[in-house]
């Protein structure tokens, strides 16, 4: 029985067209209102066309027919890609937290242009990867505000749910003075000052509290996720991966903003985060081997070739970077600080898909992959964040710090004032 | 003064944080040996599969065709609408002992410690039931489950279920047993109080001891509320090997146990160096 669904076909065709003028409408949005001028321009559209056009498809497809018919989740293994771009979207935005804490807290003026533009990516990362993917993922998803009204005080998942919702909001008091600077609402935009820097201590809390949980989530899986990620030490070691990678990701985002937007950028800066990320990435790694190896759990490396082999990738991709900020002659240039930054991504990332994904295959029996609308979903969401990561850079004042004097450092900072009004002529 | 009054703030959160957490531990102080249980006696079990046609049609779905002795129709696993089945077990090279699957209502379950919004509950009574008008599908009972029990409705647009064994508890409530084991005609089930069967099981053991070598569900992950008697070692009858002892949500407590301490412990050193690096007072920077 194969009959032609006209009302799916219809809802299909509605949602490509939606997401297809929407990228058109982002492109040019993003080249600055106006029509693609060069080849690779076109192209840059047609890209975005293509995958949001395939997007929209995914989309309908997924909220007409349910999970079953557009993912390769099932009973045996219920968790797929998309429950891990949760892990590894959250994971990414730790850059909002950290730099949130060195700027607000320890008052390290040198991170103070950077707050906003990694500020931002940490917010489109918990509003993309995290709802955006939980909107795609639950399969109720109407039903997300629930934990809200339900309360269950043993469940993890709970916990982190609070905790990614309260830390939205403080993401929206940290990002709110951007949009409000934009619309001439001083007003507001003092009063958001002056409540900046208690919402700055919350969201550490709140950011320790569920950057660790999500290693928790796996706790209650000790017989199915592989014991070389398995570990009573998964919220210890979910925790120091995301600050490690809060670091890369402040690099990461600043590096490529200010040098696609053309804004000057102190070297200090990216040097300095390089600097500060080492010795947790070394107390994170001495605590991966000390655990791996006090459970005696290295021959597994050996026992499953697949996970031997994400877990080696991810153990040196993790391991790399030290080589570059340890050494001296490379510790204070900018390129290499970036250069250390990816692989420690890309680590800390591969780490949340170990653990949410390839560790749980060989006990599970299962041979998970992602169907191709899943891909395509993540695909988009990641868009989605990096479209209007640059929208927002092009008319918003991200790179807007204030003056910085002879020796690289803020004369007046108003971004950072934190309790009490604003002093006049503090922002120019 | 700001960091002094942050200091209080923080303190005063965190002792209410502490107190209404510990308020919450104080875990539901249900017996479970006056809960209802089961026993399997799988010595006896013949496979004839009544218990889970018994199963089917009290969940609302068809019987199984024919007299389905043995091999044949039906789903063969747990599934969304097959809450038991009779494991025959394929591939063993050994001869079968077919097995009876099913929810095994564990004392302190997996699934109802994960859920986000309590759907699960394990009731006084002993089941472990499943309220699909609060789930909100994000399936970590399924993922959390030691025994693979929770099964999904994936092909729901809309509103997704959970479908789980509940161990019959709408005919318990009436003062009946269980379907399936209303349903078995050779006795390898047993209905009644946990610790009654769990001291039978024990008798039948100390009585017949080559006949009954193993025992399960007294001791792993808690306890569970289904018990099985058999000959044969449980991990080759295909229950799931490396569970621990203790029940599962404890491992997950020992992380979740710290939070108060978290929010204290990051607050104080927070306003501490907020203090520390402002010198008492929020000047400009």
């Amino acid at each position: 029985m194969n009959e032609f669904n006209w009302i799916l076909a219809l809802f299909r065709v509605i949602g490509v067209l939606v997401m297809m003028s929407a990228a058109v409408f982002a492109c040019w949005l993003l080249s600055g209102r106006q029509s693609p001028k060069h080849v690779s321009a076109v192209f840059g559209w047609l890209l975005l066309v293509v995958l949001w056009g395939l997007g929209g498809y995914a989309l309908t497809t997924r909220y007409a027919l349910g999970l079953g018919a557009v993912t390769n989740l099932s009973d045996q293994f219920p968790w797929g890609i998309w429950k891990a771009l949760v892990l590894c979207g959250i994971a990414f935005a730790a850059g909002g937290f950290l730099t949130a804490c060195l700027g607000y807290i320890f008052r390290i003026r040198t991170f103070y242009p950077i707050l906003r533009p990694v500020v931002l990516a940490a917010y489109l990362g918990y509003m993309l990867s995290a709802t955006g993917a939980l909107l795609v993922d639950l399969g109720r998803y109407h039903q997300i505000w629930r934990p809200i009204f339900y309360w269950q005080h043993r469940s993890v998942l709970f916990e982190v749910s609070w905790c990614v919702m309260l830390y939205t909001g403080v993401l929206t008091v940290e990002f709110a003075p951007i949009l409000l600077d934009k619309f001439g609402w001083t007003r507001t935009s003092r009063f958001v000052h002056a409540i900046t820097v208690p919402f700055v201590i919350c969201g550490v809390i709140l950011s320790t509290l569920h950057q660790s949980s999500l290693g928790s989530l796996f706790l209650i899986v000790p017989n199915k996720l592989l014991p070389l990620w398995y570990t009573p030490w998964l919220p210890i070691l979910f925790f120091l991966s995301a600050i490690v990678s809060g670091f890369a990701t402040a690099i990461f985002v600043s590096a490529l903003a200010f040098w696609i937007f053309h804004k000057p950028l102190e070297p200090r800066v990216l040097t300095s985060l390089a600097k500060g990320m080492t010795p947790i990435l070394l107390v994170y790694l001495f605590l991966r081997v000390a655990d791996l190896t006090s459970r005696n759990a290295w021959m597994y490396v050996f026992r499953y070739p697949v996970q031997g082999v994400t877990f080696t990738v991810e153990m040196l991709l993790l391991t790399l970077p030290l080589f570059v900020v340890l050494k001296t002659r490379w510790s204070g240039r900018r390129r290499w600080a970036f250069a250390a930054a990816i692989p420690v991504i890309l680590g800390v990332n591969l780490n949340r898909l170990n653990v949410a994904w390839i560790g749980l295959l060989p006990a599970t029996g299962s041979n998970y992959f992602p169907s191709w609308i899943e891909i395509t979903v993540v695909l988009n969401l990641l868009s989605f964040g990096v479209v209007l990561f640059g929208i927002a850079a092009r008319y918003l004042p991200l790179f807007e710090h204030p003056d910085v004097g002879g020796h690289g450092t803020p004369v007046v900072v108003p971004r950072v004032t934190a309790m009490g009004p604003m002093e006049a002529g503090g922002h120019v | 003064m700001i960091s002094r009054r942050q200091f209080f703030k923080t303190a005063a959160t965190g002792a209410l944080t502490i107190a209404s957490a510990r308020a919450l531990l104080a875990e539901s102080s249900v017996d479970p040996s006056a809960s209802a249980g089961v026993l399997v006696d799988l010595t006896r079990c013949i496979g004839c599969r009544a218990c889970e046609n018994a199963c089917r049609v009290r969940a609302g779905f068809d019987a199984l065709p024919g007299a389905a002795i043995g091999y044949g129709p039906g789903d063969g696993r747990l599934s969304f609408r097959t809450r038991t089945f009779i494991d025959f077990r394929d591939g063993d090279t050994k001869p079968k002992q077919p097995v009876k699957r099913q929810c095994m209502h564990c004392l302190d379950p997996a699934c109802v410690s994960v859920c986000p919004v309590g759907a699960l509950e394990k009731t006084a009574s002993g089941p472990v039931v499943y309220n699909e008008s609060i789930c909100i599908g994000c399936r970590y009972c399924i993922l959390a489950c030691p025994f693979g029990v929770p099964k999904y409705e994936w092909n729901s647009a809309f509103m997704p279920r959970v479908a789980k064994c509940d161990f019959c508890a709408d005919r318990q409530a009436k003062g009946q047993s269980p379907a399936c084991v209303a349903s078995c005609p050779t006795g390898t089930l047993k209905f009644g109080k946990r610790g009654e069967l769990l001291q039978e099981a024990k008798e039948r053991m100390d009585a017949q001891p080559g006949r009954y070598k193993y025992r399960y569900g007294d001791a792993v992950v808690g306890g569970t509320s289904w018990l099985y008697l058999s000959d044969t070692e449980p991990e080759e009858l295909g229950f799931p090997k490396g569970l621990p002892k203790e029940p599962l949500p404890s491992l997950t407590w020992k992380a979740i146990s710290k939070l108060p301490f978290v929010v204290i412990g990051v607050g104080l050193v927070l306003s501490a160096v907020l203090r520390w690096r402002t010198r008492g007072a929020l000047e400009q920077p």
